[in-house]
This record gives structure tokens, sequence and C-alpha cells, in this order.
């Protein structure tokens, strides 16, 4: 090897660990987070907040339970609104997580070392504020045993499998254990370290329980990485089908704004970029109050506003292509749709709103000053968390509230419950996520163990010793050391 | 100590120490062997002689099981137990039937890794003679470990003692049953 080689590595391989990191130097920054420094005011701060909004949740749900579905502002032709725009805005921010987690894994990318821990988290979290929509807007979610799942009703009829609506059940359970499975197996080495290094017998004891005795044996890592590969591997179809059936409860009806084959694609990396808009919200502030821009280092921030970039453009040309697909097919049902939504019919600034967010805005991170400033990093991901919300309430009110019959043309506004229910989900995430950054290691400490160079074995130590003579030869033939 | 041995264990400072003395443990043709560290290493495989595990299978077999399971169920409900006819569709649609066997393939794949690569592991193991050593606590944080079983046919206290201070070890300890 010779130095300059290993200057260009760096330089086509950036370290993803800055700083001055060993073994234990990574493990006790990190897991200290949980178990030495003290809770900073700011935790509880956050955490009240986003516990007396999760309250919001609760209220509502309880009066939806006590009054029905008619407190929503859900009417016909819209039968469907913020229900199934908060579960797809929901289920899609999820898919980032899994994408890192998967996708990013198979593709050798180590920079989703340090920020797969927490995007898996809020995967979880956003699939439980998803699965609650769909649940909660049958109005009597203890029935909804025989509507979901596969259980025939008392007169011995089952749920029709030809309908996207219970394929979506199965995406989406399926979706949920699995992402379950995959953050647990992920946080087993990590349980075991923090068990170790515990001083709280009680702590102590529930980490042991967690860590379910793991002890770090060469023939239990060997089984492990299998596990975790083919869990990647399997992991990595089943996100892409999730949301492309989450699409087919659209696409499949015959509804013009609806009825289009472009969904499936577009819908997948909406959600990606959705979900990457909604990591670097969350990772720009944490990175900061708990000092971990060694392991998250800028180069993490910049790759994902590439990220970002990329799948918003895929998102725009979705957008172009349902435009020219109106036009294209001829059908003036379509047509009309087309042009009631983007600029004859009452809803016309929603569509230029989501334009603007979703298309306008991330054209600033073509330029490196932007996506180099954390500050703008943050705006632009909270307009596009607002644009991707927006894309639904486009899809699914505009396509709706005028369908084929003009007699049943009717608007559509939220009332106050659809509001405190969706706001109240935010709450909730933001609990359960406020709950995982006090007791679970953020980053995985055992794969950022692997990205020090200390993780390389070398070959033989001769061949180390050779390798040293020759560098200090190749130094003593050219310039005198400095110092 | 008059307790009865597990074994000894040696400890080292890098991953490269650790992976030599592994060689050397295996070349003294010592089989009950395992290492410790605190991220995977894939080199450790090849130098204890860790043969390839057979989870893969079981985890294609759990991915057929769940397939099946999924085009079973579907049958049944739309063939058997209650055949309706909804939009003019065969009571078979294969094609609408994909979706929901290829979620149970994925469900079912997914439980047997995880549940299989800990059944296959041992684990959950409340108890293990490995902690028994002080030190072993740190195998999670930054330090290696490799350990020789008392159960081993080579094995003898003296003789297998001497050659594990022989390797360059930080310290080399008995590990109490």
């Amino acid at each position: 090897m010779k130095i300059d080689d290993i200057e260009l590595q760096q330089k086509l391989h950036p370290a993803m660990v800055e700083g001055d990191h060993d073994f234990a130097s990574v493990t006790d920054k990190i897991s200290d987070v949980t178990l030495k420094k003290r809770t900073p005011f700011h935790w509880f701060i956050g955490f009240g907040i986003s516990f007396m909004v999760a309250q919001l949740l609760l209220f509502t749900v309880i009066w939806l339970l006590a009054n029905g579905i008619g407190i929503w502002g859900n009417n016909q032709p819209v039968g469907w609104a913020f229900d199934i725009i908060n579960f797809v805005w929901w289920i899609g921010i999820g898919h980032a997580g899994t994408l890192i987690s998967a996708i990013l894994l198979l593709l050798n990318q180590k920079w989703r070392t340090s920020i797969n821990r927490f995007a898996e988290a809020m995967t979880l979290f956003a699939v439980a504020c998803a699965a609650m929509f769909p649940l909660l807007h049958t109005g009597r979610p203890w029935l909804a045993a025989y509507w979901l799942f596969p259980y025939p009703n008392t007169m011995g009829i089952w749920p029709n499998f030809r309908s996207p609506l219970i394929w979506d059940v199965f995406a989406v359970s399926t979706y949920a254990t699995v992402s379950l499975l995959f953050w647990y197996v992920g946080l087993i080495p990590d349980f075991a370290t923090l068990r170790d290094r515990a001083k709280n017998p009680f702590f102590k004891f529930v980490y042991s329980i967690l860590s379910w005795g793991w002890r770090g044996s060469a023939r239990h890592w060997h089984r492990y990485e299998i596990a975790y590969l083919i869990l990647a591997g399997i992991s990595t179809p089943l996100v892409l089908s999730v949301h492309s059936i989450v699409s087919f409860d659209f696409s499949v009806s015959q509804l013009p704004g609806w009825h289009a084959t472009i969904f499936p694609p577009y819908f997948v990396a909406g959600a990606v970029f959705a979900g990457f808009a909604m990591v670097l919200i969350l990772c720009i502030p944490l990175r900061r109050w708990y000092r971990m821009q060694d392991f998250i280092t800028h180069q993490h921030l910049v790759y994902m506003a590439k990220v970002m970039l990329a799948t918003g453009l895929i998102v725009v040309y979705g957008y172009a292509m349902e435009a020219f697909f109106g036009w294209y097919s001829a059908s003036q049902y379509e047509v009309f749709m087309i042009k009631n939504r983007i600029w004859e019919g009452p809803y016309w600034w929603s569509y230029w709103l989501l334009i603007f967010c979703n298309g306008a805005s991330i054209q600033l991170l073509w330029f490196e000053r932007f996506r180099n400033s954390e500050f703008w990093l943050f705006l632009i991901s909270i307009v596009v968390s607002v644009g991707m919300w927006l894309e639904r309430f486009v899809i699914i009110v505009t396509s709706l509230h005028r369908d084929f019959l003009p007699s049943s043309w009717a608007m559509y506004s939220p009332r106050v419950w659809d509001w405190t229910m969706f706001v109240g989900t935010i709450g909730f995430f933001f609990t359960l996520l406020y709950l995982f950054v006090r007791f679970v290691p953020i980053i995985s400490i055992f794969e950022v163990r692997t990205l020090l160079p200390d993780a390389h074995v070398h070959g033989h130590q001769q061949d180390f010793e050779e390798l040293v003579n020759e560098v200090e030869d190749t130094y003593d033939k050219t310039d005198p050391p400095n110092n | 100590m008059g307790n009865k041995l597990h074994g000894i264990m040696a400890e080292f400072d890098t991953a490269t120490e650790l992976v030599d003395a592994a060689r050397a443990v295996r070349d003294a043709g010592y089989t009950k062997t395992d290492a410790f560290s605190p991220f995977p290493l894939h080199e450790i495989d090849e130098a204890l002689g860790i043969k390839r595990s057979i989870l893969p299978y079981l985890i294609f077999a759990g991915g057929i099981t769940g397939l099946c399971a999924g085009i079973g169920l579907q049958f049944y409900v739309h063939m058997i137990s209650w055949p309706i006819i909804v939009g003019g569709r065969p009571h078979f649609s294969l094609p609408a039937f994909v979706p929901p066997a290829f979620e149970l393939t994925i469900l079912f794949s997914a439980f047997v890794a995880v549940f299989g690569m800990l059944f296959l592991n041992g684990l959950p193991s409340p108890y293990h003679p490995v902690f028994n050593v002080p030190r072993f606590a740190l195998a999670t944080r930054e330090k290696f470990f490799l350990l020789i079983e008392a159960k081993d046919p080579n094995y003898d206290y003296d003789v297998t003692r001497e050659f594990m201070e022989s390797l360059d070890a930080q310290e080399v300890f008995d590990v109490e049953e």
C-alpha cells in the first residue's frame, strides 16, 4: 500500500467516525447517554410537551368511540379523508428507516451504520401511529377483527382477498412485525454492552433479560451476521411492497386521479423522500443535544440531503406524469380531474402549495451551500414533510370531491376532531421517541466499532512489521521529519 | 480454585492478536474452543474452523412454509369455505392472491431468521461460566477473549495453560464452572 493510495481512499470514502476514537471510547460515549449522564433538562421539556400533545389523541379516541366517526368532517363523496391521508403520511415516513437499515446495508454503504438505530425506531413509531387510523376509522375497532383479519363473521363470510384493503392489512402488519424484529436483533449486542456496564441493579437486570445472555461468542456472531444479512435481504422487497400495496388502495379503483399505473413507484419514492426528511428533522437536533457529531458527521447530513434530492425529483416526475396521463388518456373524466386539481377547482391552492413544498424547495439542495447548512436542511425537511402530507390531501380530496355525478359533488373541510387526532399522533410519536432516546442506545454501538481502523485484522504480524519498515525507509529517503 | 474448571481463557487487546492466537490454538489441535469479540470478526470463522451455519436453509424452509400458508389460506377461503363471486373474478384469482402470500413468505422467514438464530445460539442463556471471569465484562466493550474448554480431548490443565500463556495474551484466566 502506498501513501498516496491512502489519501485517495480517504477522499473516496470519507471517514464515517470523526475524532480520535477507540472501541472503549465509542462504547462509553454512546452508552453513557443511557446509563450515566444526568437526564438533560431539555429532555424533560420535550417529553413533557410531547406527552401533553399525545393526550389530545387519547381524548379524541375516547370521543370517537363514544360518538362514532361522525365527529370527523368526512362526508359523501369525500368518504376517505384525514384518516387515510394521515395513515399514508405516517407509513411513508417509516420507509426511510427500513431503507437505511436494509437497502443501504446490502449496498454496503458504511454511513448507514450510525443512523440506522434511530431511523428504525422512527419506523416503528411511525407505523404505530399509522396503524391507528385504519383501526379507528372503522369506528368500532373491537369489531375490526373480522373486518380486517381473515376471520369469518357470524354469517360465515370472510374478507375478500381480491381487495387491496386486505392486502394492506397483511402488508402493514408484516411490515410492523419485521421492523420490530430487525430493530430488536440489532439491539441485542448493545443491550449486552449496557448490561455489562450498568451499575444500577434494576437496569442491569432489565438489560440482562433484554440481551438474552449475549456473550459475543464467535459462533454466535457467525449466525447473527447471517440472520442480519438475510433480514436485510427480505426487508428490501418488503419495504418496496408495502407502499406499492398502499398505493393499490387507490390505483386499483376506477376513480380518475387514483387509477394510474405510476402510483406504486411514485408512492415508494415519496415515502423514502418523506422518511429522509423526518430522519433529518430528528437527526439535526439529536446530534447536537447529545454531542454525537463524531458519529453522525456532517458527511451523513450531506448524504441524506442528496438522497432527499434524488427521491424528491422522482416524486416531481410522478406529478408530471400524472398530469400527462390525464391529458393523454383522452378520457373526459381524467382531463376534467387534472384541470380541476390544478387550476379550475376550489382546491387549486393545495396543488400549488404541494409543488412549492416538494418540487421547488428541494431545488436548493443542488447547491453545496444549502446542503452544508444545518439550518437550511432542517427547514427544507420540515417544508418537505408538510409537502408530503399535502400530496396525500391533493390525491384524496381533489379526486373524490368531484366524482362522476355532478349532483353528488361537495366540498370537504376537516373539523376540529380531525386535527386533534392528527396532532395527537405527532405527540404520541415524539413521546415514544423521547423514551427511546432515554432508555436505548441511540446509535448502534457494535456496528460503529466495526468502522474503526482497529477493527480490521491485519495479515500476519510479520507482514505488518515489514510494511512499517518499508514506510520508514520511504520516509528516510525523502524529507527529514519536521520535529 | 477447588471448583471444577470450565476451561482456560486468554485476553487480548486487538482483533489481530486474537485471530493469530486462534490460528495457533487450532494448529495445536484443540477443537472445543471459542472466541469472544465486541463486534463480528469475519477472520475468526476460518481461524477457529467454524463451519457455515445451516440457518439459511431453515430460513428458506420458513419462507416456503409462509408462501404455502398464504396460498392455502386464500384457497380455503375462496374455494372451500365460502366460494363467492366478486366483480366477476374467478374463485381462485391467483394474481390477486400474490400480495398476501408474498407478505406471509416474508413474515415467516423473518421469524425463522431471528428465532432460529437465537435457538441455534442456545439463547436465552441466563447463566454461562465465562461470566465468572470478572474481566469478561469487557468483551462487550473493547477486549477480545479466547477460550479452550476443559472437555476438549487434548485438554490438560498444565499443558494447556502453559500453551495459552505462550500466545502473547494480556492475561490468562481459569474459568470456573
